[in-house]
């Protein structure tokens, strides 16, 4: 089966997983079986390496200095903003904000975009499978506007339903915000036909890419989105690092959130004058090294290939769904025709924080909860789920090891 | 090295399945909610005291095998004990989850209770436990709001 799998995906699974370190780590005294990679993925050495030498020979403050570290800062940094301009193929690196990560993002643009363009009455759609960092910004928005929240319901297989997608939006609507895939489902939305449909009446789409870019590869100017956020920490790379991408006719007519360094041309008393995109978005001295790291975390992944990576992870979702939704009491959580690297699932009787210990007893990590997406389990009518997320370090073995685990889970509550 | 064992005893095992006195009080005296946000454990408790005294408990909501085992051995211990009875219990209860007593050496109250003393190796778990004591803690002192863990 293995030889099979490389010989597909051509992903040489044993080589990559030697690059990342805490993957030899012992859990419980078991090897670590890493399946929470929706929460967060790990790091390959050399973006660990590119942090490390960032801080034992680059240091510096950017935009700042005329002497050679801030220069060396600078051009390190703003050389990962390029990278993460060519790995979307946006038009322009002006096009490229730097977040703390995806929630600062959907954050930025409700505040900056929200607040110009938005007033009573007017409509937001998002859909029915949101993370809450999709949900709870606009309803902050609607809260200090008067607009109103349109949410596209699912079926129960965790698929938006499009037709009443295209009965919500309206005159009203004013921006359409949607997850590219689902966190808690799996699902990978249509969202080429969500934009196309949006942009048919002028309203701009943001999709939520937390989910999406690790696993797919992307070209904002080819899926015409207005918004795409991600963050670095799901990539590879590091927390508290991710990335706004906006067309820049939208960039361009929002104003700052935030006030401070980086973000001005001339301050006075009297007035402040805004320095240009992408710095007029990012105040006060930025998140140097999670940039940096970013930018080496991307050139990693695409060394691999992205259409490799989803290939060989599309073979493990497709072998988990196989082997875990076949054992005799487990139910799936999501099972929409298009899916992307993640197990949701509920054993009868058995509440999913007790799957989650005996499985950490194992060495196996999975997030057990509601996933930030309380809605979702709502719809489903489960407290919480366990979830499984896979990355392309990830083997069938380790899904093996899943499925030996959750017998002894059964066995324990039998 | 924690042990599983320790954490999913007969015991608790049978109390996540059958729960004890896991039912709505016709009459309550007192109703109290708990939640652990995080885990999405929920409990609502109801008390009928007679003066001081609880004279029949009741709980309901849904939780993880160690919440529910929990509840449903909470409600058969405060039955028939006083309000500062329940509150000394609660407080030693917690105290053994979080590792602050070991029933084993110090002098205690908690008779049965103390199989759930293996949840101190299990951090995650402390609040899952916690969550029905905090619950009838807070019901006793009369505390107007709803409990949460986090």
């Amino acid at each position: 089966m293995n030889t099979q799998t490389q010989k597909v995906s051509g992903l040489d699974v044993a080589a990559i997983r030697q690059e990342f370190p805490i993957l030899s780590e012992q859990v419980n005294g078991k090897p670590l079986v890493y399946l929470d990679n929706a929460a967060t993925s790990q790091k390959p050495q050399c973006v660990i390496d590119t942090i490390n030498h960032y801080y034992a020979a680059q240091n510096s403050n950017v935009h700042r200095g005329v002497h050679y570290l801030s220069q060396l800062a600078t051009r390190e940094y703003e050389g990962a903003r390029d990278i993460i301009k060519k790995f979307l193929n946006a038009a322009s690196d002006k096009e490229i904000i730097f977040t703390k990560g995806t929630t600062d993002a959907i954050n930025l643009v409700a505040m900056s975009y929200g607040r110009k363009f938005i007033k009573e009455g007017d409509e937001i759609i998002i859909s029915a499978m949101e993370h809450h960092a999709n949900i709870v910004p606009w309803q902050m928005l609607c809260e200090q506007t008067g607009a109103v929240l349109r949410v596209i319901p699912m079926n129960d297989d965790g698929e938006l339903l499009m037709e009443e997608y295209e009965k919500l939006l309206s005159p009203k609507t004013k921006i359409v915000a949607v997850a590219y895939v689902s966190n808690s489902l799996g699902t990978i939305n249509p969202v080429h036909r969500i934009i196309e449909l949006a942009h048919a009446q002028d309203v701009p789409v943001l999709i939520d890419g937390a989910q999406s870019a690790p696993h797919l590869k992307v070209d904002v100017r080819e899926l015409d989105c207005d918004f795409y956020a991600f963050s670095g920490h799901k990539v590879c790379g590091p927390t508290g690092i991710g990335v706004l991408y906006g067309k820049q006719q939208w960039l361009e007519q929002m104003p700052p959130v935030q006030g401070g360094g980086d973000m001005i041309k001339v301050v006075t008393f009297e007035k402040t004058t805004y320095n240009d995109l992408p710095y007029k978005l990012e105040a006060g001295t930025p998140h140097i090294e999670g940039g940096i790291g970013l930018g080496r975390a991307i050139q990693y992944l695409e060394s691999i290939g992205l259409d490799k990576i989803a290939a060989y992870e599309h073979e493990l979702l497709e072998y988990a769904t196989e082997v875990i939704g076949g054992i005799k009491g487990v139910r799936l959580i999501g099972t929409a025709n298009q899916k992307a690297s993640v197990l949701s699932f509920v054993i009868d009787d058995i509440h999913p924080h007790d799957i989650g210990t005996i499985l950490d007893q194992e060495g196996i990590a999975v997030r057990a909860g509601h996933h930030c997406a309380q809605p979702v389990m709502k719809r489903f009518g489960v407290p919480a789920t366990a979830r499984a997320s896979f990355a392309f370090y990830n083997t069938k073995e380790e899904i093996d090891a899943l499925a030996t685990a959750l017998q002894k889970v059964i066995e324990v509550f039998g | 090295m924690a042990d599983l064992n320790e954490l999913y005893q007969q015991v608790i095992l049978d109390h996540n399945k059958k729960p004890r006195n896991f039912k709505a009080l016709e009459t309550p005296s007192i109703t109290q909610e708990g939640h652990n946000p995080l885990c999405g454990d929920h409990i609502t408790l109801q008390l009928e005291m007679d003066g001081d005294v609880v004279k029949d408990v009741g709980f309901q909501g849904s939780g993880c095998a160690i919440s529910k085992a929990s509840s449903s051995m909470m409600t058969a211990a405060v039955k028939g004990k006083t309000k500062a009875e329940i509150e000394a219990i609660a407080d030693e209860f917690i105290k053994m989850v979080r590792g602050e007593i070991d029933p084993e050496t110090e002098s205690n109250h908690l008779g049965r209770l103390k199989i759930f003393a293996g949840v101190k190796d299990f951090p995650a778990r402390v609040k899952c436990a916690a969550l029905s004591w905090r619950t009838v803690q807070a019901a006793v002192e009369g505390s107007p709001d709803a409990v949460s863990t986090e």
